[in-house]
């Protein structure tokens, strides 16, 4: 083993000593041989690993998109492509990241590899429907290539009737069974985790003394078994009526476009939740472990998790304030949108009260945790104000919307799953990843995100409308702001796919444990082998036992190679 | 990580195996044939009762001996009278969202001539 | 890993591994629970998946009550009340399947398998008939709906009707769309069922259910039933809406 980390020091990180160390020749990775056995495993750790590869294309993709979007809005004239381009920009960026890379982004890569582990389990319940998962998200995501390549949808990710059904003539069916797949595909991991969770938790694996981790994923899957069919059902609804024209959503025939949309939103709020519930489980390992302190008000935040799950389904309507609906139902719902706030809210309270008195260093899962922090709070904060009946006529459909959504989504969300990528990395490859470069990009995200979406809180404020791609000359200052902080962004983001892939060949080493963290993946080698544990542990400890910790490190025998 | 555990630990481990101890109740030929018997005589009712003018009283009697028929499937056929508090409290759950879907929606639509304030 | 075959001694929890044990399963028991409760979970699924359609059917049949309860008897009670116990019988059929696969009689349990089946088929022989019938008489939404039988009974023969207005007489439309798209996806789910049907009684012939592993019995149970209740739901929504109507 190497030194210690001596009093002073301002990293956790413990290596095993580089001049000896080896990856473990029998691991997940070496288990199996051939292309077939990745494209046919039941192993969890690979699927896993499937996922984050085909996420990160479509990652990219999307990304494409955007920066389109803001090359075009660098003036204030539609100058750079047609309105109808411009409005397959933003529909194909949102329905590529929202459906094809945050509703998977944790679950499905991090929580895939990790729930087993944590839980004290071999694999998650059912194997081969995980498989089958990852299939399906494929066969979505072709489906939305194919959308693309025959020439783009321009509905805007939320379809909405009767444009998408009666008023545009583009692959508007394709998109929606691309999505209708992929929402299978979610269902099913879903599904997986929480039979998992009840069924397949390891001997004194109490319900309290899962990692929060765990706990966020749970009820980050009860919404997509609840809340995903209903999007399947209403993507049918369009299609039937794009196809056979029955009517439903017409006025003209008798139909409801409103009605399309309750049924949109019942999904499509839970949906949110979906996506920044497991960012928050990873935010609580990490901020636990680089400040070596157990989470503050564990109770607190495990409840809050499902408290998040359960209200998340009551407020759907707050989409949909200025659409139609009735003043009282408008009333109703934005009355719960308050409540919802709360568990978030609680959770960055448990958050700052855990990081008080902790022994804090900065490594760079860290810093991806304080950017997630301040930027959820002012996003979630910014969340409020929407949810306010008389703010939300004002605001509804401008630039402060979208800037709410990325501030949660991208500032909140894409940073917890940045923070997880790097925080697991050296237990998915066994290689560390260079620290200095991964601050570099961690800062360098978080200033161009700031530069990026600041100013569209401004735009929104002043009155600029959302989904156009023209405006009035006034706004250019904060628009140019705003591409040029996208261009910064752009940069973070390529730089770990850079570095990280530098990392499985010329990484260090990262042995079992190089965060000194709790928790049943850290007692085991770095890549785990295929069946995560040699004998099913017996767990007598409560999570984020950090004396615990302590005294099987005084008590540990180093052993050679 | 060898641990010594006992046998009963090993076997049963609280919360691996049947952690609520729910028995393997087999329910009978006879049970499933009166559970058959009350399908087939609620169908004739629900027929019967929509010959009859009851007014606003039809579709509630139709959906309450629709949901009667269900609940007995649900508890007989399906087993889940013998399931463990688990599958219970998943079937009420499916349940209650579909509540809320119906409900909160209604909500609106109930209430929009009365928008008018 | 070679799995234990011999029996404990403590019987409650049995711990002969059949040939399908999975290995990332401790016990048999573990399995088997497991097995169950994910298919719970994928049937909430499919209760909030048909939970759409059903509002919308709760919507429109508020919003246009004549026209729905005008199309509505168009549809054949006796049709579709012998479909409705043909299914419960398929249902009964299938529980008793359960049961023999529970109690290891594999004849037994390849019976029932083949008649729940039959039953299965059966129902799904007279939605094809119902809907040939509404495709001759112009009663599919689209192009070619006729709504003069609505707007002009008498002409038609009917006299128990009232004649509905051409606007209230069009979105007997929405009727019927929704009777297709709710029969309709509740056929799709028989004839999967029917198609696994297929498959587990010919696994059911060769014995894989009849020597303690049941949980593809049990679970198809769980599926069958669950479509079963889509069905005791769309009866009376869809056939009884007013059959009393000059009262």
């Amino acid at each position: 083993m190497s030194t210690a980390p001596n009093a002073i020091s301002n990293t956790i990180v413990l290596l095993p000593d580089q001049a000896t160390a080896t990856i473990p020749k029998k691991n997940y990775i070496t288990a199996e041989h051939g292309l077939l056995s990745w494209l046919l495993t039941g192993d969890h750790k690979r699927i896993a690993m499937l996922y984050l590869i085909s996420i990160t294309f479509f990652f990219f993709i999307g990304g494409a998109f955007a920066g389109m979007i803001r090359l075009e809005l660098l003036t204030p004239q539609p100058d750079l492509v047609s309105s109808d381009t411009y409005n397959k920009f933003f529909t194909m960026h949102g329905i590529i990241m929202v459906f094809l890379f945050l509703v998977p982004s944790v679950p499905a890569t991090i929580g895939n590899f990790l729930m087993p582990i944590m839980l004290g389990a071999r694999d998650l319940a059912f194997p081969k429907i995980n498989l089958l998962s990852w299939y399906l998200y494929l066969v979505g995501g072709v489906l939305t290539l194919a959308a693309l390549v025959l020439g783009g949808v321009d509905t805007g990710w939320t379809f909405t009737t009767p444009l998408s059904t009666h008023y545009l003539n583009t692959h508007v069916i394709t998109a929606a069974m691309a999505i209708f797949v992929a929402g299978f595909s979610s269902i099913f991991t879903g599904l997986n985790f929480i039979v998992t969770i009840h069924r397949m938790r390891a001997p004194g694996m109490t319900w309290f003394r899962m990692p929060l981790f765990v706990w966020s994923h749970y009820a980050a899957s009860i919404l997509m078994v609840l809340g995903t069919p209903v999007l399947a059902i209403t993507l049918v609804l369009v299609a039937l009526e794009r196809a056979f024209g029955i009517g439903v959503f017409d006025p003209t025939k008798g139909g409801d476009p409103l009605l399309f949309q309750h049924l949109f939103w019942f999904y499509s709020h839970p949906a949110v939740y979906i996506m920044i519930l497991p960012g928050m489980g990873v935010i609580s390992e990490v901020i636990s472990t680089f400040s070596r302190k157990r989470v503050f008000g564990y109770t607190a935040v495990a409840f809050s998790s499902v408290a998040i799950a359960l209200f998340g389904f009551f407020v759907w309507a707050h989409h949909m304030f200025i659409m139609g609906v009735s003043n009282y139902s408008a009333l109703v719902f934005s009355l719960l949108t308050m409540l919802v706030a709360v568990p978030s809210a609680i959770k960055i309270f448990n958050w700052a009260f855990t990081l008080h008195k902790g022994s804090i260093t900065f490594e760079t899962p860290m810093l991806y945790a304080f950017g997630f922090m301040g930027l959820f709070t002012i996003g979630g904060l910014t969340g409020v104000f929407l949810g306010s009946l008389g703010m939300d006529i004002h605001l509804t459909e401008t630039y402060f919307i979208v800037a709410h959504f990325h501030f949660v989504m991208v500032g909140g969300m894409l940073m917890a799953f940045l923070a997880g990528v790097h925080f697991w990395w050296p237990k998915m490859t066994g290689r560390m990843y260079p620290e200095s470069l991964s601050k570099l990009a961690a800062v360098t995200t978080f200033i161009g995100f700031n530069l990026t979406f600041l100013p569209q809180f401004i735009l929104g404020y002043l009155g600029m409308p959302r989904r156009y791609h023209a405006y009035p000359p006034e706004f250019q200052v904060l628009n140019v702001l705003s591409t040029a902080g996208a261009t910064v962004l752009g940069i973070g983001y390529m730089l770990p796919l850079l570095y990280l892939g530098w990392s499985l060949k010329y990484g260090e080493i990262a042995g079992n444990n190089p965060w000194q963290a709790t928790g049943l993946e850290w007692q085991i080698q770095s890549p785990p082998l295929t069946e995560n544990f040699t004998e099913i542990p017996i767990v007598d400890y409560e999570a984020y036992d950090y004396e615990w910790l302590e005294k099987k490190q005084k008590e540990q025998v180093t052993t050679v190679g | 990580m060898a641990h010594q555990i006992s046998h009963d630990q090993a076997h049963d481990p609280p919360n691996v195996t049947n952690p609520e101890h729910a028995e393997h109740h087999i329910v009978t030929p006879v049970q499933y044939s009166m559970v058959f018997g009350t399908l087939l005589l609620f169908t004739g009712i629900t027929v019967w009762a929509a010959y009859v003018d009851l007014k606003v009283l039809n579709p509630i009697i139709a959906l309450a001996i629709a949901s009667f028929k269900a609940v007995v499937v649900i508890l007989f056929f399906m087993h889940v009278k013998y399931q463990s508090r688990l599958v219970k409290l998943t079937v009420a759950c499916g349940f209650f969202t579909f509540l809320v879907l119906i409900m909160m929606t209604l909500c609106d639509y109930i209430s929009r001539s009365w928008g008018l304030w | 890993m070679p799995h234990e075959t011999a029996v404990h001694e403590h019987e409650e929890h049995g711990h002969v591994f059949v040939p399908q044990h999975r290995h990332h399963f401790e016990t048999e028991e573990q399995q088997r629970e497991a097995g169950s409760f994910g298919m719970w979970l994928f049937l909430l699924t499919e209760i909030m998946f048909f939970g759409g359609l059903f509002f919308a059917y709760l919507l429109f049949r508020n919003w246009y009550y004549p026209a729905f309860a005008v199309a509505s008897n168009q549809l054949s009670v006796p049709l579709g009340g012998a479909n409705t116990a043909i299914l419960i019988t398929s249902g009964f059929f299938m529980a008793l399947g359960v049961w023999a696969a529970e109690v290891r009689k594999r004849n037994i349990l390849v019976i029932t398998l083949i008649l729940t089946t039959l039953f299965g088929v059966a129902f799904l022989g007279i939605k094809y008939v119902e809907y040939h019938e509404k495709w001759e008489k112009h009663h599919i939404p689209g192009a070619h709906f006729d709504v003069s039988e609505f707007v002009n009974p008498a002409a038609h023969g009917i006299t128990d009707e009232q004649p509905l207005s051409p606007d209230m007489a069009q979105h007997t439309q929405i009727f019927f769309f929704l009777y297709f798209a709710m029969t309709g996806m509740h056929a799709l789910h028989m004839i999967i069922g029917v198609g696994l049907l297929f498959w587990l009684t010919w696994r059911a012939y060769r014995g894989e259910f009849s020597s303690g592993y049941v949980a593809p019995i049990e679970n198809f149970g769980l599926y069958w039933h669950f479509v079963d209740i889509v069905w005791l739901f769309l009866f009376p929504l869809l056939y009884l809406i007013n059959r009393h109507p000059l009262h």
